[in-house]
């Protein structure tokens, strides 16, 4: 790629990467915002100006994820002393952790729990909706389906309503048949909804599948089964990975169906890390803390994915 | 090995018949090739003796046992196809032994046949590449060596080497006989091209619509085309015809075309013509110049010439008509030349001209 460009071309060039730096840092901005709030005191969490230079600490983390009340009194020494690294940072800022009168075992916050059901709902929906996508897409792909532009759109259509017109619907629905507050529940949920993207992500790839790779291994002993797990499924791998992180992502960030279809059980972070904004002042740092950590696993696997994922975004459209 | 067997075969794609009855025997070892246009049928063909194509109506038999409803695994016959189809993502050595796989025959076996057919094929060095990092031929190579490497009944190939280029051609067309000869193999070749068809055949069947226009060996459908379609199908350049009148004159025949003066030619070449309307067929090679006047010449002009190198296409005009005409190089100095033209009668071919039958002297 050199080739010959115009002076117009090359001021066009420059401006455009400022045009893209500039967008960047917008981006950007507030993830760092995010990032190192986690990390400061609560003093410094809200100082104006914003507090640039500061010793990170891990304090945010440790009230993340413990039940805490104010200090009434100084701490005595010797339970200072014998206190866990995290304990002391927690007492360090003037609050106590609420512990059990009789086991003394230390009461948890809600974090760990909702972090932990929105992994399980995320990544089971997410396999549910690529698998089933993906097989469906074959289907579509290689077999003669009878209406398939029709059921292709009815799939589609599943997409079209705003979710806030289902909402109540499904809420009620979801209350008669107990699915309500259940991890099987949201999980339902979010593959339902991932799967017509899925579909039709897939079908893409599919289609860009040559059918002779099939063919070739039918014709050398394979059932269709066969061909589809040793051939299709390898060469599909970039689609796969393209549509899992849009269906992770999307089911992980999903916030007003989980609002409302969950309370406790199956509630997932999203709802989880604002409400705490509410109860007494807010610790910014905390709620930083809090969403740095959300923000981790989709950070994760978009990296580690991030080889099929430039190829795959194109869309299949330039694969030899 | 095996011999294959196509009676009554048709094919529909919807209301579309793209297989007319078609019958056609492949006899154990042999060679055969399918050459016609694209889109005459000849992939569906091969599809269908593979099972990747389920037939309409009619029988396929490989070594007497019909196999029409027998799934593609089945039937132990390798293709190869015109996009070659290698897996991108095993490398050359997978490939060629994935098939062998799907029989479940233990790792050291496979190696040591993959090992073996890549040293026939010569392309041992290229077992740990991707095939992407392949060249043309060495893909074809490589999926050869795929369709071979489990010893199947018959090899099926679909134009395999129609996306390389001109030389490449020439070269893996040498290959492909050589392989043939040495293995054996019963193998039907798909092609457009009739040097291809003409260089690897033991019989050639030429296709055209769904039908079979003929199936002969190269050199009876080069020398006694059954139709006109095949006539102008093979060879190149491209057979002369021409509506033609056959008039007697004395003890010979005036052949007449494009209301010219006429050929005399021998009544007995011509005596089994009817009198219906007919065309006359002729190969550039078989319409023979002059500089000077001859018996039986007519005078006539160059219109074009094409010098190839071995040889020059001159094209003559005759009444209306133009023939081209095959001869030594620099024969003529260019266009607008008056040159003298003759057919030899011995080659010479008519054609019922509403049907386009040959119409061919009773032996
Ligand atoms: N799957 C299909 N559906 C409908 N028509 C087809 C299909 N496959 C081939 N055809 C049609 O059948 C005819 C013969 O095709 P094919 O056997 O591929 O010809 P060839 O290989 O001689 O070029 C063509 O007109 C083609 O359009
Ligand atoms: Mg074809």
């Amino acid at each position: 790629m050199a080739e010959v460009k115009t002076k117009g071309e090359v001021v066009l060039n420059r401006v455009a990467i400022v045009a893209v730096v500039v967008a960047l840092i917008v981006m950007l901005t507030p993830i760092y915002w995010i990032a190192s709030t986690a990390f400061k005191p609560r003093s410094l969490a809200t100082t104006v100006p914003p507090t640039v230079m500061f010793e990170p600490t891990l304090t945010p983390f440790a009230k993340l994820f413990t039940k805490r009340s104010q200090l009434r009194q100084p701490v005595e020494e010797d339970v200072y002393e014998a206190a866990p690294w995290w304990e002391k940072l927690i007492y360090d800022d003037g609050e106590q952790v609420v512990k059990n009168r009789k086991t003394g075992a230390i009461t948890s916050s809600g974090y760990w729990d909702r972090y932990k059901n929105s992994l399980i709902v995320s990544i089971i929906s997410t396999f549910l909706a690529v698998s089933m996508g993906t097989l469906t897409a074959y289907g579509f792909s290689r077999f003669k389906v009878k209406g398939e532009q029709d059921w292709l759109f009815f799939i589609l259509s599943t997409r079209m309503l705003p979710p806030v017109v289902v909402a109540i619907p499904m809420f009620l629905m979801y209350r008669t048949v107990g699915l309500h507050d259940t991890h099987l529940g949201l999980i339902i949920l979010y593959t339902a909804f991932n799967l017509s993207f899925a579909v039709w992500i897939m079908k893409g790839f599919v289609d860009e599948i040559p059918r002779e790779y099939e063919e070739a291994a039918l014709v050398d002993g394979y059932t269709r089964l066969q061909a589809f797990w040793k051939i299709v499924l390898p060469e599909a791998l970039t689609g796969i990975a393209a549509t899992a992180v849009f269906c992770f992502i999307i089911a992980w960030n999903e916030y007003a169906f989980a609002l409302m279809m969950t309370s406790r059980n199956a509630q997932t972070a999203p709802p989880y890390i604002p409400s705490q904004v509410g109860s007494g002042l807010p610790d910014w740092s905390v709620i930083a803390a809090g969403a740095f950590l959300f923000l981790l696993p989709v950070a994760i696997f978009t990296f580690l994915l991030r080889n099929h994922l430039l190829r795959g975004m194109s869309f299949g459209a330039i694969r030899k | 090995m095996a011999r294959i067997e196509l009676t009554n075969v048709q094919k529909f794609f919807g209301a579309v018949q793209v297989l007319r009855d078609v019958n056609l025997v492949i006899e154990d070892g042999e060679f055969v090739v399918m050459l016609g246009q694209s889109g005459c049928g000849k992939t569906t063909t091969l599809r269908a003796i593979a099972g990747l194509e389920t037939i309409t109506s009619g029988t396929i038999t490989i070594d007497g046992k019909e196999v029409q409803n027998l799934k593609a695994a089945d039937r132990d016959i390798a293709f190869v196809f015109q996009s070659f189809s290698l897996y991108p993502h095993m490398t050359v050595e997978e490939n060629i032994a994935f098939p062998l796989r799907a029989v479940r025959s233990r790792q050291a076996e496979r190696e040591a046949e993959v090992k073996e057919v890549a040293r026939f094929l010569g392309i041992e060095q290229l077992l740990p590449r991707r095939p992407s990092a392949l060249s043309g031929g060495d893909m074809q190579r490589v999926a050869i060596g795929r369709a071979l490497v489990r010893r199947p009944k018959a090899l099926l190939m679909d134009e395999p080497i129609g996306a390389l280029d001109a030389k490449l051609r020439e070269q893996m067309r040498a290959e492909i006989k050589r392989l043939h000869i040495a293995r054996e193999s019963t193998s039907v070749y798909v092609t457009h091209d009739q040097v291809e068809a003409m260089s690897l055949a033991d019989r050639i069947v030429v296709m055209h619509d769904g039908l079979l226009q003929q199936v002969g060996a190269p050199e009876e459908v080069y020398l006694r085309p059954a139709n006109l379609f095949v006539a102008q199908f093979v060879g190149s350049p491209v057979m002369n015809v021409a509506d033609v009148t056959v008039e007697s004159e004395g003890t010979d025949a005036l052949l007449r075309i494009g209301g010219a003066n006429g050929f005399r030619v021998p009544s007995e070449t011509v005596s089994h013509l009817n009198g219906s309307p007919a065309k006359l067929g002729i190969r550039p090679e078989a319409v023979m110049l002059s500089h000077d006047a001859k018996d039986g010449y007519i005078e006539t002009e160059t219109t074009n010439v094409e010098p190839l190198g071995s040889h020059d296409i001159v094209d003559v005009r005759v009444g209306d008509e133009t023939l081209r005409a095959r001869c030594e190089s620099g024969f003529t100095g260019g266009e607008g030349q008056k040159l003298w033209v003759a057919l030899d009668p011995h080659r010479a071919h008519f054609f019922d001209a509403a049907s386009g039958n040959s119409l061919r002297r009773s032996a």
